[in-house]
């Protein structure tokens, strides 16, 4: 278990840090950073005294080592738009996107799980035909469309729900469904596959043949083991679900870091994007390391292999 | 002669493969579906240019946003079938135009991280071992890498086109390949015709190309059709965000963007570029569906 673990642990250090210097880059690639920033009616000594300021006369190895030690004590430097600690702005918009990928998630598992179980139960019945067919239609809507659709019917026409911002709960139920919709359909499979998978193993049948109550099979011997491999993707989902909330935050203004990240983006906020990124992708790599902890922890013969 | 010789009974007990196929093709409603609405949808992007009524970029300011014709007002009219948009383009033959777009970042931007993700997971999943530990790594990273935030700033920065759309998708998105044809690759490797041909000599080369692969294919036609319809749905998602496809081009994405602020009172505007999404999305999804089930062995649905 120690050499797993430390193995596992070491691998996901490597990869923050080959992210990080990817991430480091991105500063490189609309050519010299100092020209972009200075703006097209610089001049010649305007541009030499950017490249100065932010250090881009340094070679890039050093440049690069600077920000990572920075990084590494939670210092992004300064936005170069709004004048503020990178951090300090990351930090507080970081948990209104915690909070929306958070009810996402709750919404995706709330309705996948119940819906995977049914259709388990009854294979190419009606309720598994539909569940199927709900997950097809799913996986095929644009997000943003889907966003706009919802706004559109809830917000306007039946003026149920606030249509932006990110003041009260009643704010987040829009933006939770359409963010947490995505994932449905892969949890909704990985349920009924587990399931189906389960409910014709032989302790099942074991359960049964002493007399236990249908729905303590179900759910005591069944669920439990079938869970699982939705706990983990339930964990890789969450951190694709921070990426992409970028365009749900953008749709309904809801001030958190995906907003912050398109915000910078219009205002060319190098330093913020890049630090952005890299939260984004380190966060990614904590929660998959811990899947696999929490997956090894279970399930021994990972751990062991 | 009036009559053949009369078939055998073991011939009409066991229909060819080709007739098994034949008969699984068309027994599988999905994939019927999924491919008539994508053959649809590809001629309408190849006949664009003769099938559209008007102009795509042509702007008409005194027709604008007249409704589609289903719709009860007086502006309607059979000349601008879909309607026009606030700066009144024909909406059908943007709707066309746009199919092209969709289509080509697809297909394209699909193309590139075959390539990719293919040489990458066959690399590691045939040679195993440190490849394999190697091309794991690269996999993590890629997958820690938020794909729409990296997509969007890297665009920003290096200015948005067509091309750079589809080189960016491309080289974003073949995480899936890598992953799929990995596993794949490391079971075809273990049967006997793999050993055989080693036995008898072949290059690596060899074995891969003409024993490995085309014993993936299935798989990797199925991935191929789920990224296509991942990177129609990035693409669309990059143009609303207004850092993909650049107006006034008739990307189905952008259309919805521009439509954003007048859905209120025109909801169709939003309604017709997202459901050609939703319906191109949709088609190439039942297909890979429908090509994962007829290509999966008996009983496995």
């Amino acid at each position: 278990m120690f050499t797993y673990l430390l193995r596992r642990l070491g691998v996901a250090v490597l990869v923050a840090l080959t992210v990080s210097l990817i991430t480091f880059s991105m500063i490189y690639l609309s050519g010299d950073p100092a020209v972009a920033l200075a703006g097209e009616a610089a001049t010649e000594e305007d541009i030499e005294s950017i490249r100065t300021y932010y250090g881009y006369d340094r070679p890039i190895l050093v440049q690069y080592g600077d920000w990572l030690f920075k990084a590494l004590q939670g210092d992004f430097g300064q936005s170069h738009y709004l004048k503020q600690p990178v951090a300090l702005v990351i930090f507080e918009r970081l948990p209104t996107t915690m909070m929306l990928g958070l009810c996402a998630l709750v919404f995706a598992l709330v309705l996948s799980i119940p819906l995977g179980v049914l259709a388990a139960i009854r294979p190419n019945s009606l309720i598994d035909r539909t569940a199927l067919t709900i997950a097809v239609i799913g996986q095929a809507m644009p997000s943003f469309w889907f966003a706009l659709t919802l706004m559109l019917w809830f917000g306007i026409v039946w003026r149920l729900l606030p249509i932006t911002g990110s003041d009260s709960w009643a704010n987040f139920v829009m933006p939770s469904i359409a963010l947490g919709y995505y994932i449905t359909p892969a949890a909704m499979r990985l349920t009924r596959a587990g399931m189906l998978e389960v409910l014709s193993a032989d302790y099942i049948r074991t359960a049964r043949a002493k007399g236990l109550r249908s729905v303590t099979v179900l759910f005591k011997h069944a669920l439990r083991n079938a869970i699982l491999p939705v706990i983990s993707l339930a964990a890789v989902q969450f951190g694709f679900m921070l990426g992409g909330s970028i365009v749900i935050e953008t749709i309904f203004a809801i001030n958190g870091l995906g907003f912050l990240a398109w915000e910078s983006i219009q205002r060319a906020d190098l330093p913020m994007m890049q630090a952005i990124v890299l939260v984004l992708s380190v966060f990614y790599i904590l929660l998959t390391l811990l899947a696999d902890m929490l997956n090894a922890w279970l399930d021994p013969r990972i751990r062991v292999a | 002669m009036a009559t053949g010789t009369l078939p055998t009974a073991t011939e009409i007990l066991e229909p060819s493969p080709t007739a098994l196929l034949r008969r699984r093709v068309f027994g599988h409603a999905g994939l019927i579906i999924g491919t008539v609405v994508l053959v649809i949808i590809m001629l309408m992007a190849l006949l664009a240019p003769w099938i559209s009524p008007h102009d795509p970029y042509d702007q008409v300011l005194d027709r604008k946003l007249i409704p589609p014709i289903w719709f009860d007002s007086p502006k309607v009219t059979t000349e601008h079938l879909l309607g026009t948009d606030q700066l009144g383009r024909d909406y059908l033959s943007r709707l066309f135009w746009g199919a092209r777009i969709s289509l080509l970042i697809g297909f394209s931007a699909m193309l590139i991280s075959g390539l990719i993700g293919t040489a990458i997971g066959v690399v590691a999943g045939y040679f195993g071992g440190r490849v394999d530990m190697i091309a794991n790594f690269i996999i993590t990273t890629r997958l820690s890498m938020p794909v729409v935030l990296v997509a969007i700033a890297v665009v920003s920065l290096v200015g948005s086109s067509l091309t750079v759309v589809i080189w960016v998708l491309g080289l974003l998105i073949w995480d899936r390949f890598a992953v799929v044809m990995r596993s794949a690759t490391m079971q075809v490797r273990s049967l006997d015709f793999v050993t055989a041909a080693e036995a008898t000599g072949c290059s690596t080369a060899r074995i891969v190309l003409t024993e490995i692969l085309p014993n993936i294919m299935n798989h990797l036609i199925v991935v191929a059709t789920i990224e296509m319809a991942h990177a129609i749905l990035l693409e669309a998602a990059l143009s609303f965000l207004g850092l993909g496809v650049q107006p006034p081009e008739p990307s189905w994405g952008l259309m919805v963007s521009e439509a954003k602020g007048m859905m209120f009172f025109d909801g169709w505007l939003i309604a017709i570029p997202g459901a050609a999404l939703f319906l191109l999305v949709l088609s190439i999804n039942l297909m890979g569906d429908g090509v994962r089930d007829v290509t999966a062995p008996d009983g496995r649905n």
